[in-house]
């Protein structure tokens, strides 16, 4: 009962801040409710007893990416929509873009319906008091049985960063 | 005696403890913070021979009410073009930010709000960088060149000094290996050692990147009185400048409460496996009515009246403390472990924190502010490279004691060794490194801007 209380409430936090951002005129507002946004599906991560992800979601998005985020818009002054970005085409593309993304949700809602018990399977489902402590199981599974996975991502990021930095990297002779 | 106290603690150390430290950090912590606000105009004044505040009351024990009161019927002025909603708001970000924070630090092994988290020190860690957040809002929605600089050079202090934090706190977790306050606390017991003695890099690389986490000179660049005026909070005023000034004085309380926890021991106190230091236990008492005799000393020598009331009305609060504290553990028989737990733990804790923010004070008046280039350079050239060796050196370290079985304190000996050798390399790179660009930069000037050069 108090956990479908928690999660209703960050859930609708979330989707009425996320509905404010895309209204928004100010691009800084619409960080801030994004920041929100954020902040709820951290809630939403708590509830689910995930707490290593509630506090990365916490320091990597809201309190990393989001401050990155409002950096480069107080940089680029987006104070006034432009015109040129605004066409017919993009219009239209958006709605199919939502379209796709509204049926494919509906479509996994549609098969979760006809699954025995409460909507989508859970293997081996542990009860919530006795949860091992997840920051463990999630470095002994990052470590240990998705290593390469996670060495081939972290490299990938790595190329990313130094490609980053030597794109933006003034020019300078010798 | 001590066993009708001990049902008492016990009796009390139910769910209303946690609601207790709870309601005293949101209602007691502005004025701890005003007082600290005193102390440090107190101690930086002395450090300049000078007397400080004097006025409200003997020796100014009044400044900080009269300065809440002050702030309180200031008159609220917003600029007409300031964005009013994130105006509003941001101040307020700031300052639940490093008060939600708090809830996850122990003062002791009983003073916690949120107790047996996993996630433990990464929380409060984590929820106090979302302060930098109030002061980006703030500094952009008070529409002021001063202020805007100030909220992009809070967004550019977060992203190079929150990574050194972060992985010099990462050195602490590692030897600690668990991220959950108590038992990080209990783990330097087991050790027996305070790990600022196994990871010393590690804690001082935290202290310089606490400061500047915390706004604070000698790396106020947020702030940057001399250059910004009042950086981010140029434009507030009254209740909301005070909302800033508690986030800021709240972030230093967490800083130093996370360092203090992973670095100087929690609530132990020192050597506490030792057990002929175990007079140490009864160093509160004997500090308390230290204190207390020493101002029943001064009161009769006061000039005024008023004065020597004062000082007597302290000597007697101090000394109901330092009885309190010697009915509860009475001397020549060994204290009870609700006493390590309860007030001693926060005794020793609080005394830790103390000490760290006195730190933040003297360093405030020693030193001159760096500029923003200095700042940034010492981050990004020095800090950040030192903390990554100092983890991987630590890594390495405890792989050759649980690995080859060597010492531990021979192995952290040997790899802070290296880490020092890496920042002295560092340090003597940087300087030839900012010689060179400083020439560079003069010889490109005189080539190019000179209009007389040809």
């Amino acid at each position: 009962m108090l956990d479908s209380v928690i999660f209703y409430f960050f859930a609708g936090i979330a989707v009425i801040s996320a509905a404010l951002v895309i209204t928004r005129r100010n691009a800084i507002h619409s960080a801030v409710f994004l920041i929100t946004t954020l902040l709820a599906t951290a809630g939403i991560f708590l509830q689910l007893r995930a707490e290593f992800l509630f506090i990365t979601q916490i320091i990597l998005y809201a309190g990393g990416i989001m401050i990155l985020f409002l950096f480069v818009i107080m940089h680029v002054w987006l104070d006034v929509p432009l015109p040129q970005f605004r066409s017919r085409t993009q219009k239209w593309i958006a709605l199919l873009v939502a379209l796709a993304v509204g049926l494919e949700a509906g479509f996994v809602l549609w098969l979760a319906r006809k699954l025995p018990g409460q909507g989508l399977l859970i293997a081996n489902p542990a009860p919530a008091d006795k949860l091992p402590p997840n920051t463990e199981e999630l470095a002994r599974s990052l470590f240990g049985s998705y290593l390469l996975p996670f060495e081939i991502a972290s490299i990938l990021l790595l190329v990313a960063m130094v490609g980053a930095v030597i794109m933006a990297k003034k020019r300078t002779e010798a | 005696m001590s066993a009708t106290l001990h049902s008492i603690f016990v009796f009390a150390h139910t769910w209303w403890v946690e609601l207790l430290c709870a309601v005293l950090i949101v209602l007691v912590f502005p004025i701890i913070a005003g007082y600290i606000m005193l102390v440090e105009r107190k101690v930086m004044t002395s450090m300049q021979a000078g007397q400080g505040a004097m006025s409200v009351g003997p020796h100014d024990p009044m400044q900080p009410i009269a300065d809440a009161l002050k702030l309180l019927i200031n008159v609220d002025l917003i600029p007409d073009n300031a964005d009013r909603f994130l105006f509003w708001l941001a101040p307020i970000v700031s300052m639940a930010a490093a008060l939600i924070s708090m809830g996850a630090i122990a003062f002791g092994p009983w003073f916690q709000v949120a107790r047996d988290i996993n996630i433990g020190l990464l929380f409060v860690v984590g929820v106090s960088a979302l302060s930098p957040l109030g002061i980006i809002l703030g500094g952009w929605a008070s529409n002021n060149q001063y202020t805007i600089l100030g909220a992009l050079r809070s967004t550019v202090r977060l992203l190079s000094y929150e990574t050194t934090a972060g992985f010099a706190l990462v050195s602490g977790f590692l030897l600690a290996g668990t991220l959950n306050v108590r038992a990080i606390v209990e783990t330097q017991r087991t050790d027996q050692a305070w790990y600022i003695f196994l990871a010393p890099v590690g804690f001082f690389t935290y202290l310089i990147a606490s400061i500047a986490g915390t706004n604070r000179s000698p790396l106020d660049i947020p702030e940057a009185q001399s250059e910004l005026v009042a950086g981010y909070r140029n434009e507030d005023s009254g209740f909301r400048w005070s909302h800033y000034f508690l986030a800021e004085y709240a972030g230093m309380i967490v800083v130093a409460s996370v360092g203090t926890t992973l670095f100087l021991g929690g609530w132990l106190r020192p050597f506490p496996n030792v057990r002929w230091l175990g007079w140490l236990d009864a160093a509160p008492t004997l500090l308390f009515a230290a204190v207390a005799a020493y101002c029943a000393f001064r009161a009769a020598k006061q000039p005024a009246h008023l004065q020597s009331f004062f000082m007597w009305a302290v000597a007697l609060a101090c000394f109901v403390v330092a009885a309190i504290y010697a009915l509860a553990a009475p001397f020549g028989r060994a204290p009870l472990q609700f006493m390590h737990d309860g007030p001693y733990g926060a005794f020793w804790f609080l005394l830790k924190v103390s000490a760290y923010i006195y730190v933040f004070v003297w360093l405030r008046v020693a030193l001159p502010r760096l500029g923003f280039g200095q700042v940034m350079r010492m981050g990004w050239h020095i800090l950040i490279p030192l903390a990554l060796i100092n983890v991987v050196d630590v890594g390495i370290a405890l792989a050759l004691s649980s690995e080859f079985g060597l010492n531990r304190w021979a192995a952290m000996i040997v790899t802070t060794g290296v880490t020092l050798v890496a920042a002295i390399f560092l340090l003597h790179w940087n300087d030839k490194y900012s010689a060179a660009a400083s020439a560079a930069l003069l010889a490109d000037s005189s080539t190019v801007e000179d209009p007389h050069a040809g």
